[in-house]
């Protein structure tokens, strides 16, 4: 009798232990200081889209969208290569970042409402300006979308592409199935086993996808755009100083492209006198501490990833595999829809 | 003086003391229902720290998305399902995948792990050796592997719509998978299933009535040719009363794909055969430690009363293998449904994939549509090991009779 008294209040302590640490609130620590006490930023990305994230044959993750983490890194950790990156199917995406598995998600994802309100999330800008296309094998002699009544679809599950399709084929009232796999490999797998007619995604990605199949230029890619998809990072609800991290980092890229700043002159530069450079590279007022960052954070940004014309070039743009226009990613002084707040 | 029976003693309270506290009394019950507080105070705590975290993100939480529009289309629907049906729709479309892939799913599991397991005992030296080397292939290797190889395997095979296979111009094969006419039902078709299922109903009777005779009387009767006629004669009668039951529409190929027509998707294919071939390897070994499990005094005493070997195995080993059998094979039925929730692997569109996956990543409500899902898989475990334990006690019943 003795004995089970003393094991049943053993057990009891136990359980006292255990309840005690769930019933602790979750401390509101920062996302920076956590960062900063790892000494590593945890990375959401694809599961290898080149152009956006993927690894290159040496293994390391290269893209627009690592090129943000990169640049996150670097104005934190001052070291570009201090990330963790992890790659994320399309429908684990939102549950890795509310569970703090990550700090931020770059990982060409569409903005949208639901997405900013019921998941609990925030995007923190837009990346890239996109939409949705359909690719077809030439050999089916289709011209346009509209030709594709009665059609199977190929489509990634978890997508905003997902909807856009029913919404395309019912509001052009046309016939359509539609066969939904988790990975973007094996959707495009499928696609090319002739199992559907059509495999349809971001245009960006449909582009980026089209390389790895066995003959990509037996595959055109259909005129009509039909959703917008504007691709940005996001981080969850609750740290306002994080999402202001994020969204100011994509915000330095794109001014520094603005102001003419990149990644070989940025040092020539910084000693310049003008008041306006002045201030976004840390020389006058204290805009970096602000964020909780250092003063010199843009010249961090820039010398580890260029600004965001750079990036873009690198990676998806005219030095890079996929050869994409700039199209609605130029700047908006010319003619594009790229267009950042000022740094003051 | 009469004597009175003496009264039994008082169980109820020896049991609820035996319950509570055991031998350790009164301070056993306090520990016990100290014990249990504590338990329900985690669990509160779990829930609340839960719902805290979630306001505090501004997650979305509760069950209203149920009635929200789904907006997706999904490939295989056994009820009608649209784009703007709601989460809750979807929910029931992906169940019932779940369980029409896994029903025939444990069908073929059966039939060929109950051959593979007996012809793994076969006297014939060839069959023994091919039914142990599809044992011992199949089983040690990865499902999902399998899963993807028969999908591409099966879509290699099959040509494109417009090339598809006919049968008769009736049916097609294609890599859009068979599609059939689809039937559509007449005035004559609710007569008619009243008339199949009186029939079968006359049948299981008869049969009652026959294995009754047997064992009461020791006499044969022959029902068979009374069975027959039920069956075939009821439905002709309501056909040939009311009209046909249905006619069917036949698919017809219109640019791209068939229409029209009833369609079994490649997917389905791939996923059942898949599950059926890998858990049929698990399944013959079951079979094979049942049957080795029956003395082998019962084989040759089947064989002395000239019983010839197939009599000897379905009338003596296989009813005795039975009740050894009976309790893994239902693990392996639940095994086979559990793992069909690979299918998001290969795009059929079962509970995992289209509410686990794409409902779940359109609201992000994860912990309320983990939650339906694990309770659905446990509630379809519970059904289907009530069933099998149901049967394993008519098993263990007939065999001390």
């Amino acid at each position: 009798m003795k004995r089970s008294a003393l094991a049943a209040s053993m057990f009891m302590t136990v359980l006292l232990a255990a309840g005690s640490a769930a019933a602790q609130a979750p401390k509101a620590t920062s996302t920076l200081d956590v960062v900063k006490n790892r000494g590593m930023l945890s990375c959401g990305v694809s599961q290898g889209l080149p152009g956006f994230s993927a690894p290159d044959d040496k293994g390391n993750w290269t893209g627009i969208d690592v090129d943000i983490c990169r640049a996150i890194a670097a104005a934190i950790l001052n070291d570009p290569t201090k990330v963790r990156f992890v790659p994320l199917s399309a429908k684990d995406r939102f549950t890795s970042l509310q569970s703090s598995d990550i700090d931020v998600l770059s990982r060409n994802t569409t903005w949208t409402l639901s997405r900013d309100t019921s998941v609990g999330l925030n995007f923190t800008g837009i990346t890239y300006y996109d939409g949705q296309g359909f690719l077809v094998a030439k050999a089916k002699n289709v011209n346009s979308a509209l030709e594709l009544s009665n059609a199977t679809v190929c489509v990634q599950t978890g997508t905003t592409n997902e909807q856009n399709v029913a919404d395309y084929f019912k509001a052009n009232k046309m016939k359509y199935e539609i066969v939904a796999f988790s990975s973007a490999d094996e959707t495009l797998k499928t696609y090319e086993s002739g199992r559907c007619d059509v495999f349809t995604s971001d245009v960006s990605q449909i582009v980026a996808e089209r390389t790895k199949l066995a003959q990509p230029d037996a595959h055109a890619i259909l005129p009509e755009v039909i959703s917008k998809e504007p691709l940005g990072p996001l981080v969850r609800h609750g740290d306002d100083q994080w999402f202001d991290i994020v969204k100011w980092t994509l915000f330095a890229m794109l001014n520094a492209e603005e102001l003419g700043i990149t990644q070989k002159n940025v040092d020539e530069m910084a000693k310049s006198d003008k008041p306006e450079l002045k201030r976004v590279f840390g020389t006058d007022g204290n805009l970096g501490e602000q964020l909780g960052l250092t003063k010199d954070w843009v010249i961090r940004i820039v010398k580890a990833v260029g600004n965001y014309g750079e990036t873009f070039d690198r990676n998806v743009g005219e030095n890079s595999k996929l050869k994409i226009a700039r199209g609605w990613n130029k700047l908006y002084t010319q003619g594009g829809l790229q267009y950042a707040p000022p740094i003051r | 003086m009469a004597i009175e029976a003496r009264k039994p003693p008082p169980q109820f309270a020896a049991r609820m003391k035996r319950v509570l506290g055991g031998r350790s009394g009164l301070s056993g019950i306090a520990m016990q229902l100290l014990f249990a507080a504590a338990l329900v105070w985690v669990g509160y705590e779990i829930i609340a720290n839960a719902r805290t975290n979630l306001e505090t993100q501004r997650i979305a939480s509760g069950f209203g998305f149920l009635n929200n529009t789904a907006g997706f289309g999904v490939s295989q629907a056994l009820i009608p399902y649209a784009e703007n049906d709601s989460y809750l729709r979807v929910f029931l479309v992906g169940l019932l995948n779940t369980l029409a892939v896994s029903a025939v799913g444990v069908f073929f599991a059966t039939v060929i792990g109950f051959l593979i397991g007996l012809g793994r005992m076969s006297p014939n030296w060839l069959v023994a050796r091919l039914c142990g080397a599809y044992v011992e292939i199949i089983r040690n290797l990865p499902l999902l592997f399998q899963i993807l190889f028969w999908y591409i395997a099966v879509l290699a095979a099959l040509p494109a719509p417009r090339q598809s296979f006919s049968f008769f111009g009736v049916a097609f094969l294609s890599n859009r998978g068979l599609v059939v006419p689809k039937p559509i039902p007449l005035d004559g078709s609710a007569p008619f299933l009243i008339a199949v299922l009186v029939a079968i109903i006359v049948a299981i009777a008869l049969r009652i009535h026959a294995r009754k005779a047997l064992f009461d009387r020791g006499s044969v009767v022959t029902i068979w040719p009374y069975v027959l006629a039920v069956l075939v004669g009821l439905p002709v009668l309501s056909i040939m009363v009311f009209g046909m039951p249905a006619t069917s529409e036949p698919p017809v190929l219109r640019g791209f794909n068939f229409s029209g027509g009833s369609r079994v998707v490649p997917e389905f294919v791939a996923l059942a055969l898949a599950l059926s071939t890998y858990t049929a390897a698990f399944i013959a070994e079951i079979v094979r430690a049942g049957v080795t499990s029956v003395h082998k005094g019962q084989v040759e005493a089947g064989g002395s009363l000239g019983l010839s070997r197939g009599q000897t195995l379905r009338l003596i080993v296989v009813p005795q293998a039975l009740r050894v059998i009976l309790p893994p094979l239902t693990n392996q039925y639940l095994n086979l449904t559990k793992n069909s929730s690979l299918a998001v692997a290969i795009g059929y569109p079962d509970l995992f994939s289209v509410f686990a996956g794409t409902s779940l990543s359109q609201t992000g409500q994860a912990i309320e549509i983990i939650a339906i899902t694990m309770g659905v898989y446990l509630l379809i475990s519970l059904v289907t090991s009530a069933i099998m334990n149901f049967y394993g006690w008519r098993v263990g019943r007939s065999m001390s009779a």
